[in-house]
C-alpha cells in the first residue's frame, strides 16, 4: 500500500513561505510527477514527504496514518537522490544490505534480497565492488537498488537522472519505468525536465512557486492546460503564446498555438513570417519563425525534409480547433 | 631558456626550504647531540658538533635518578585519554554544528576559539583550587579532564570542518534508510570522515603530550608527566645540560617517533578540504 495525502501543508524558511497551504493525494501504485521551474518548491515538497523537512503548518497521511510528525525512517518511504548519496566506503552490496541491516533482517534474506534487487538491475557483477569503481548510471541502479530491497510503501525520487549524460538519461527512465510496471509501486518522481514528466508519469503536478497549477495525466495537461503557465511549460517545443488583435479575434486575452498544430506552405496561409533558424532533428524539423507580428518568434514543427531555409518567406496555418484561449488573468477559457 | 629559469628557481626554493627545515629541526637535533656529550663538553666553547667522545652516562644518571617508565605512562594516558574523551564529546558537537546548525552555531565556534586566546595563568587560581577542594590535584584523571577541556576547541573545530565536506544528502539517505542518529554516526558520518578523525587524533595527542603549563601546575609526584620529568632537570642547585637533554631527547622520542610515521596522516588531515 502507498497513498500518500497531504493535507493543508505549508512550509515556510524564517519569513518566507515556500509552500502555501497544498492539497495533494497521490494514489497507491501510482507514478506521480512533480515538474516545474527551479525554485518552484518541488523538492520542498518531496522531502517534506519524506520527512527530511518538517511542514510548519497542515497533514501528511500515509495509508492513512497521520505521519506528520513521524521520523523519516518510520515512514516506510525510500529515496533515490540527486547526488546518489551512497556510502563511499562501503561495497555495493553494503550498500543495498544498509537499510536491511537497520531494520535488524536475518542475515538470510538479506542476502536474498540483494540478490534479487541485483539481479533485477543488473548489478550482479558489481556488488563486491565500492561506488567510486561504477559509472553514474551504475551508481544511479545501486541507490535504486538500495530503494528496493526495503520494500517501500513509496519511492521517492528526487531528480535521480539529471546527473547522467543524455543517451543514459533515456535508458534509465525506461528502467525506471519498467521497474515500477514491475512493482506497481507508489513512485513520486521531481524533475524539472518536462520530457521525463511526460514520458513517465501516470499523474502529473505541476508546481510553481509552491502552488500546484493543475493536476492530471499527460496528456489532460497537454489538451487541456488550465493556465498559461501549464501550456507553455508542458509541451516540447513551447506552445506559441500570442497576445493582441490576433487573440481578439478568438475573444482571448492570449492565444497558444502548440508548434505541432500549425502547418506550413510557401505560397499561401494566415501568418505570413521569414525564416529564421532551422533545427532539424531528422525526422523533424523545428522552424523558428519571426516577423510575423504576432510575437517574437513562432516556431512550427514540420516534416524532416521540408526544403525552406534561413530567409525564406512562410505562411503559417494553425489548426482552427487546437487554438487554446485564455483570460486576461491567464486562466483557460 | 624559460624551462632553465624554472628548473633554477625550483633549485632555489629546495634550498630555502631545506634551510628552513633545518632551522626549525636544529634545536632538536642540537638537544640529541648534547644528550651524548658529558657535562664538560656539553658547555664547552666553542660548541663541538659531532667530533666528541660519544658517551650513554648520561641516559643512565638520569634512568638511576628518576623513574622515566612511570612518567611515560602517565604522559601516555592522559595524552590518549584526553583525546579520546575529547573525540567522544566533540564528534557529537561537530556533528550537530555541521549538520543542524542553528541560528548561533556560528558564534559558538568563535566563542569556543576565543577561549584558546585567553592566557591559561590566568584561570589557573581557580582551577588550582576546584582540584584541590574536589581531590583532584596530582592525578591523572584530573590531568584527563583540564587537558580534554583544553583542547576540546581545537578538536571540536577540526571535526566541524571535516563533517562540513561531507555531502548532506548521504547522512539524509541514512536517515531514510532507517538508520538512528547513533547509527548515522557509527556507520556512516564517523567512517566517512575517519582521515580527518585520525589527524584529529593524533594533533591532540601531539598537543596533549608536550603540554607544560597544567602539567606542571597541576602535578606533583604521582601523575607527573614527561614534561615534569624534563623539567625536574633544570634544578636551581645547577643546570645538567647534557643530563637535561638526555631527558629531553627521551621524552620527545615517542612523539617524535609517532609524528615521523603518521606524517602523511597528519599532512592530508591538516590541509583536507583546503584543496578539492
Amino acid at each position: 500500500m502507498g497513498t500518500i495525502t497531504l493535507d493543508k501543508v505549508t512550509k515556510s524558511f524564517g519569513a518566507v513561505q515556500v509552500i502555501p497551504p497544498l492539497d495533494l493525494t497521490i494514489g497507491d501504485g501510482e507514478f506521480v510527477v512533480f515538474v516545474g521551474p527551479s525554485g518552484c518548491g518541488k523538492s520542498t515538497l518531496l522531502r517534506l514527504i519524506a520527512g527530511l523537512e518538517d511542514v510548519t503548518s497542515g497533514e501528511i497521511r500515509i495509508d492513512g496514518r497521520n505521519a506528520t510528525e513521524t521520523p523519516p525512517a518510520k515512514r516506510g518511504l525510500a529515496m533515490v537522490f540527486q547526488s546518489y548519496a551512497l556510502y563511499p566506503h562501503m561495497s555495493v552490496r553494503k550498500n543495498i544490505a544498509f537499510p536491511l541491516r537497520m531494520a535488524g533482517m536475518d542475515k538470510a534474506e538479506q542476502d536474498r534480497r540483494i540478490e534479487a534487487a541485483a539481479k533485477v538491475l543488473n548489478l550482479s557483477d558489481y556488488l563486491d565492488r565500492r561506488p567510486g569503481q561504477l559509472s553514474g548510471g551504475q551508481r544511479q541502479r545501486v541507490a535504486i537498488g538500495r530503494a528496493i530491497v526495503r520494500e517501500p510503501a513509496a519511492f521517492l525520487f528526487d531528480e535521480p537522472l539529471s546527473n547522467l549524460d543524455a543517451a543514459l538519461r533515456v535508458n534509465m527512465r525506461l528502467e525506471i519505468s519498467e521497474l515500477h510496471n514491475t512493482l506497481e509501486t507508489t513512485m513520486i518522481y521531481v524533475t524539472h525536465d518536462q520530457v521525463e514528466a511526460m514520458t513517465m508519469a501516470d499523474k502529473i503536478v505541476v508546481l510553481r512557486a509552491g502552488n500546484i497549477e493543475q493536476v492530471g495525466s499527460p496528456l489532460e495537461l497537454y489538451r487541456n492546460p488550465r493556465n498559461v503557465f501549464v501550456a507553455g511549460f508542458i509541451g516540447s517545443p513551447k506552445m506559441n503564446l500570442i497576445d493582441g488583435a490576433e487573440a481578439a479575434k478568438h475573444d482571448a486575452k492570449t492565444i497558444g498555438v502548440r508548434p505541432e498544430h500549425m502547418s506550413i506552405s510557401t505560397t499561401d496561409g494566415q501568418w505570413r513570417g521569414v525564416v529564421g533558424v532551422s533545427e532539424h532533428l531528422g525526422s523533424d524539423t523545428f522552424l523558428h519563425v519571426h516577423d510575423t507580428g504576432l510575437a517574437d518568434t513562432l516556431t512550427v514543427r514540420c516534416d524532416g525534409e521540408i526544403g525552406v531555409h534561413h530567409g525564406d518567406a512562410v505562411y503559417l496555418t494553425p489548426q482552427p480547433d487546437k487554438i487554446h484561449r485564455f483570460d486576461e488573468a491567464g486562466l483557460r477559457l | 631558456m624559460a624551462r632553465a629559469v624554472t628548473t633554477r628557481r625550483k633549485s632555489i626554493n629546495t634550498a630555502i626550504a631545506w634551510a628552513i627545515g633545518i632551522l626549525i629541526f636544529f634545536p632538536i637535533l642540537w638537544t640529541i647531540l648534547t644528550s651524548f656529550k658529558t657535562e664538560a663538553e656539553a658547555i664547552s666553547s666553542p660548541p663541538s658538533f659531532l667530533f666528541f667522545d660519544w658517551t650513554f652516562e648520561n641516559y643512565a644518571a638520569v634512568q638511576e635518578r628518576s623513574n622515566y617508565f612511570r612518567h611515560f605512562m602517565n604522559s601516555v594516558v592522559i595524552s590518549l585519554g584526553s583525546t579520546i574523551l575529547g573525540l567522544i564529546i566533540a564528534v557529537p558537537a561537530a556533528w550537530a554544528m555541521a549538520f543542524v546548525p542553528g541560528k548561533n552555531t556560528k558564534n559558538v565556534l568563535m566563542w569556543m576559539l576565543s577561549t584558546k586566546m585567553l592566557p591559561p595563568v590566568g584561570v589557573l587560581i581557580p582551577i588550582y583550587l576546584l582540584f584541590r577542594d574536589t581531590g583532584l590535584l596530582d592525578t591523572r584523571t584530573g590531568l584527563v579532564i583540564v587537558l580534554t577541556l583544553i583542547n576540546l576547541p581545537i578538536i571540536v573545530w577540526m571535526l566541524y570542518t571535516y563533517f562540513r565536506e561531507i555531502p548532506g544528502e548521504i547522512l539524509e539517505a541514512a536517515r531514510m534508510d532507517g538508520a538512528t542518529l547513533r547509527d548515522e554516526i557509527i556507520h556512516v558520518l564517523t567512517p566517512m570522515a575517519v582521515p580527518g578523525i585520525a589527524s584529529t587524533l593524533l594533533l591532540n595527542i601531539i598537543l596533549a603530550w608536550n603540554e607544560a603549563f597544567w602539567t606542571l601546575n597541576l602535578t606533583a609526584a604521582n601523575a607527573a608527566p614527561l614534561t615534569a620529568f624534563i623539567a625536574s632537570y633544570s634544578s636551581p642547585e645547577g643546570l645538567f645540560y647534557a643530563k637535561l637533554s638526555a631527558a629531553s631527547t627521551m621524552a620527545i622520542a615517542p612523539i617524535l617517533i609517532l609524528g615521523w610515521f603518521s606524517q602523511k596522516q597528519l599532512v592530508r588531515g591538516l590541509t583536507f578540504g583546503a584543496v578539492k
